[in-house]
Order: C-alpha cells, then structure tokens, then sequence
C-alpha cells in the first residue's frame, strides 16, 4: 500500500492521527454503523470530524454484542431493524476513511461468517485502517491477525483491568495500531466516574507496549477525556454518550457534533 | 498442555471478551485443583446422595416398551431432587464457586430447571443468587419463577430480542463482565466458552456412568441407543459420556424441529447443519443468516429453544460418533400426553422430544432413554394452549 510514500497503510495512518492531534489526547468518537440509518452514520462521523475527532470508530451492529451495555445494543438492534448490513456499515467506512482513520468494531462470528480473509479483503479495499475484534481475545483466531498485516490494516487489541500481567506482556508485544485500554470491569456504557483503578490500568497498558494507549468505556464527558489524557492516555475513545446523543435528537450530526466539540475543547485545554 | 479440552476438533475455544480470560483461567485451574481433590469429590458426591437423591433409578416402561415391541429403558433424572439433571452441575459448580472465595452466583435458565437447581444449591450454601431469563420463558414457565423466588433467588427478566434462552444467556455472560471478581457463572448447558463444555461434561457424566452400570446389571448387555434431547445439549453429553466408547451403542441427539426444519421456526442447528458460528464465546453449531447475525429459534420447550449447541455435539457429529434427528412441536406433544397416559410419568416437553423420536422407531432391539426432567412445568403452556 505504502509504495510511493503518499498511500499510508492502515497502521501508518493510525501513527500519523496520533502524532497530529494538536489537543492533549487523540479524541476518538465511536459510532453505530446504520443508527439511526445509514445515511445519518455518514453525516454523524462527518459531524466528528469538522469537530475535532481524530479517528473514527465504527461499529458493526450485531445481533449478540456481549462487550457492549444497553445502550449500544439497543442502538445496534435498531440499525438492524433499519436494515443495516456489512454492505451498508462498509460504505459509512469508505465515507469517513477519506478524511479521518476509521477503526471498524466488529463481533467475531461476523468477521468469520465469509471467512476471515475474506472479511478483511472487503474492509481494506474501503479505505479503513483497523479492527478491532471484542470477542477475539489474544489467542484466538490467528487467522485475523495475519489477513489484517497481509492488507495493511492494524488489528487493535483490548486489554482489561483483569488481563493478567503475562497476557498484558504478550498482547502488549503485538498490539498494532493502538492499545484499547478498557477503563473498567465491565460493558460499554456510561459512567459518573472512571473507574477507580484507570489510572492503574493505563499505567499498567503503557509500560506493556510501544502503541499508543486509547481509554475507553465509560468515558462520556469533557472533564472525564482531560483526566484520561493527564494521566496518560494518548487517546480518548467516547461511544455510549454519542451514540444516546444520535437517538435522542431530531438532528443525530449536529446533535453527536456537539458533543465531539465539547471534548475536544476539553482536551485542548491546557494542563 | 491443559487437561481440560479447549477444543473439539474445530469447535470450542473462548471468543468472549478480554475482561473474563483472567477469569476463565482461574476456573479451569480451580476446577483442575478440585478434580483431584479427594475432598471435593467426597462432599458432592455426598450431596448428590444425600441433599439430590442420587442414583436415580433406571426404569423399564412397561407399556411403552410394549407398544414399540422392544424394551425401552428410562434414565429417571426427573427424581432427582428439583426435578430434573440441572442439580447435578449445579451442585458441583456452586462448591466450586465456593471454593473460589465467590460469594455470588448467577445463571441463565430456559425452561426455568437450571434457574430452579441454581436457586437451590444457592440456598443450600448461603450464596447470593441471580438468574437472568428472558420474558417470554417467565411468561410459560410461570411455577418455575416462583419456585426460585421461594428459594430466595432474584429472578431478573430479559426483554431484548426474541426474550428466550439465548437473550437470557447473554445477559449473564454480561452480568459476568462486569461483576466477575465476585461472581462465579454457573452455566447451565455444555456450552459457552472452555472450560465450560468440559466441566459441564464432566458433572453430568453420573448420568451415563450410573445408566450404563443399571443397564448391564439389568439386562446383562449394554443398550442399542441411547437418546437424549438436545437444547444445548447437557442431559445428552452427559449420558453419552459413559458410552462413547461402546462403539456398536448408537447415539442419538434430538432437537427441537419448531415448526419443522423445513421453516426458519426451529432449534436443529445440529440436525441442519450448515456453517459452523461462534455463540456465546465458543464455536458450535449455530443458526445464523448469511452475514453472521445469529437468528432467533423456536420451540415450545423452552429448554430447547436455542439457536447453539454445545461445540462437543458437533464433533461429534462430524466424527459420525453420534447422529442428531429433529421432532416437531406437535410431535413431542404427543409423545408428552402419551408417556402421561401409558407410563404415569409427565414428562418436561424437552425430554418428550426424546421420547417421541425414540416411540416413532419401528426398529431396535434395546432403548435407553434420558428423562431429564418432570413437566409440571409445563402444564399450563400445554394445557392453556
């Protein structure tokens, strides 16, 4: 992919928006593929990027999302119910890969069902720079790493404050892209406060990899993401608070836009 | 090398998120630990004696053996104390879990009988106990819900999606995710992710290993199949356990057939085939479309009414080891009247999927037949509908 030095491969890609931030964290805004439709996940993500997002994860909605709290789930039903498709999320993915690194989440029987390789074939030739498997834990399913280094694409890791030391080594070792640093025990979804051992799991999740560290679950406002990045995440991932946004407003973009601005201002602020 | 199969053959492994590795670690290797530990074996083996009313009986039906014109044995589980084989793992996962320091339990139940001997053992041992069940399960297996809130467990109903089994199951392992430090899962079926299979294997084996023992000592020769049904497959792997490597003992899985396999309305993913899935962290035989999503089954037992089945059943499907065959709602209605009226055994509609592939044979020389479970239960459904 990288042939002439213009082209970045999904993992340069991923490098450059977290070297290029301008703000004290990567900030990156997690939406649902097809909710509340299709079309408005495009002007959603758009939103995100005209308001400072710096990659874009998108999620493939799914019939049984086990990592994920009500809120997302239920916004994944509805996409379903809408008729979102892999077809459809994928062309959300070559929308917003023109203008920001978009991330696919995606359950791992639907990563498998046209096999594998297959699978991230399709998800490259969007234009897409990574995926990220929750149910796919270090371990399983070597066969996505591999097809996600032969086609450029960074297959991100998640790491728990329950991932024993050893696994933490390991994944650390081979994380690409980035390191999905699970702030909690527990689903997605928001919460009043991090979690109380954040600053330890980050601590713990940087001294594991030579990736940047993205934050994630449970963080939903501007104080949260500048405490995240001051205790050093090197990216902010907020989903469950977009995406209530997207469902309770008449206008999902400027809605999700708003709040993406709001964080962003967060982190732009000076320590 | 673990002594606990992560996989069968392509089946099994642990697609669940990182949050419960750590956990699941900690299971295989406490499970490992009890497993030879004289002490753990000597107080559940008691407690299945004693507190569960083990062995059951294997019992000759009379008539029923009458009307197929070849004796037709019957495993009784139903005697086994909350009515059906769910205690046996239940047992021996809570005194796991209490080896664990775990103080809460939770579970996930269908037709409410591994919520119920959840609930108990719960009670048994002073633990806190949640069982997740989806809102139409609470709807048609009414009795079931109030036994476990008698028994002093929370009962939390599950709204999402079709409201059945699987919906229930994904709430627990979500359940799970966010309380596992404290919580042990006890789950209910040979499936989810390992060591899970295995375990449950492995607690449900007394029902073969005391069949196989009752059968010799009964007709001095071992049977000619053995049947069990098949939801996510527990009473069946359990009794096929102990005659796995009987090879001339054929072995016989039944699932739900809904409104026929013909129509999306079942839960036969075994007996239909297709391509394998990854449900509720392991590899099995799975219903799903073309893109991955997991489709919704249909049965009128709730028991069965599960678009997964345990990863060893589709090995041994492949391996030719055991067949698996489907019966209909209507069919199994009748067996469930017919067993009531020849035998005086109600029994759940689960089981009478079983039953009726097993009456439907002209051929065989020697049945044995799981009854897993009684069907008080399920009057009402059946009666009321």
């Amino acid at each position: 992919m990288s042939e002439n030095g213009t082209v970045l491969n999904g993992l340069d890609r991923i490098a450059a928006a977290f070297a290029q931030t301008g703000k004290q964290a990567a900030l990156m805004p997690y939406l649902m593929g097809g909710y509340p439709t299709l079309a408005d996940s495009i002007e959603i993500g758009e939103a995100c990027v005209q308001a400072g997002a710096d990659i874009i994860e998108l999620g493939m909605p799914y019939s049984d999302p086990l990592a994920d709290g009500p809120v997302i789930h239920a916004a994944g039903t509805q996409a379903l119910q809408a008729g979102a498709n892999v077809a459809g999320v994928l062309e959300v993915a070559r929308a917003l890969a023109q203008s920001v690194p978009v991330v696919l989440m995606c359950y791992a029987n639907m990563v498998f069902a046209p096999g594998a390789e297959a699978f991230v074939e399709r998800l490259a030739k969007t234009g897409a720079s990574g995926l990220i498997v929750p149910d796919l834990p270090l371990g399983e399913g070597p066969e996505v790493g591999e097809a996600c280094r032969m086609h450029g694409l960074a297959l991100v890791p998640l790491v728990a404050p329950t991932t024993t030391p050893e696994r933490l080594a390991e994944i650390g070792k081979s994380a690409q892209g980035f390191m999905y640093t699970v702030s909690v025990v527990g689903t997605t979804g928001e919460r009043s406060e991090l979690g109380e051992r954040f600053a330890q799991v980050l601590e713990r999740a940087k001294a594991s990899t030579r990736a940047p560290i993205a934050l994630g679950f449970g963080i939903s406002t501007p104080e949260q993401a500048l405490q995240a990045a001051q205790a050093g995440a090197d990216g902010v991932i907020v989903g469950t608070r977009l995406v209530r946004a997207a469902g309770e407003s008449a206008d999902p973009a400027g809605a999700v836009g708003a709040v993406v601005g709001e964080l962003a201002a967060g982190l732009a602020q000076a320590r | 090398m673990s002594a606990v199969e992560h996989r069968f053959g392509q089946y099994g492994g642990q697609f669940v998120p990182e949050t419960l590795m750590g956990a699941l670690a900690e299971l295989e290797q406490a499970w490992e630990r009890a497993h030879e530990d004289p002490t753990y074996r000597a107080e559940l083996d008691s407690l299945l004696r004693d507190f569960g009313g083990r062995p059951t009986p294997l019992y000759k039906a009379k008539r029923l053996s009458e009307k197929a014109g070849r004796p037709i044995y019957l495993k009784r589980e139903d005697l086994n104390h909350t009515g059906s084989h769910k205690l046996n793992n239940a047992l021996g996962q809570a005194l796991l879990a209490r080896r664990m320091g775990k103080q809460r339990i939770i579970a996930e139940t269908g037709a409410g009988q591994h919520g119920v001997a959840t609930a108990t053992v719960s009670a048994l041992l002073g633990m806190e106990c949640v069982v997740y069940m989806g809102t139409e399960d609470t709807r048609r297996q009414k009795p079931n819900v109030q036994r476990m809130e008698l028994l002093g467990a929370t009962v939390k109903p599950v709204d999402a999606g079709a409201k059945t089994l699987k919906e229930a199951t994904s709430a627990a392992i979500r359940d799970w995710v966010t309380n596992v430090e404290s919580t042990h899962y006890v789950i209910g079926s040979v499936v989810g992710p390992a060591p899970y299979p295995a375990i449950v294997r492995d607690l449900q084996r007394v029902i073969g290993d005391e069949a196989r023992m009752q059968i010799l000592e009964r007709e001095g020769r071992l049977p000619g199949r053995v049947i069990a049904c098949v939801g996510g497959g527990s009473n069946a792997i359990g009794t096929f356990a102990a005659f796995l490597d009987d090879d001339e003992v054929e072995l016989i899985g039944v699932e739900a057939g809904g409104e026929g396999i013909d129509t999306p309305m079942h839960g036969a993913p075994l007996t239909v085939g297709g391509r394998a899935g990854i449900l509720h962290g392991s590899r099995s035989a799975v219903m799903q479309d073309e893109e991955g999503q997991i489709v919704q089954a249909h049965s009128i037992s709730a028991g069965l009414d599960y678009p997964g089945a345990g990863p060893q059943h589709a090995y041994l499907r492949d391996s030719g080891r055991a067949r698996y065959e489907a019966v209909t709602d209507r069919e199994a209605l009748a067996a469930f009247r017919e067993t009531a009226r020849l035998e005086g055994i109600i029994p759940a509609l689960e089981t009478a999927h079983a039953l009726a592939w097993t009456l439907a044979q002209s051929d065989g020389e020697l049945d044995l037949v799981c009854l897993s479970g009684r069907g008080d239960k399920d009057l009402a459904e059946v009666l009321g509908g």
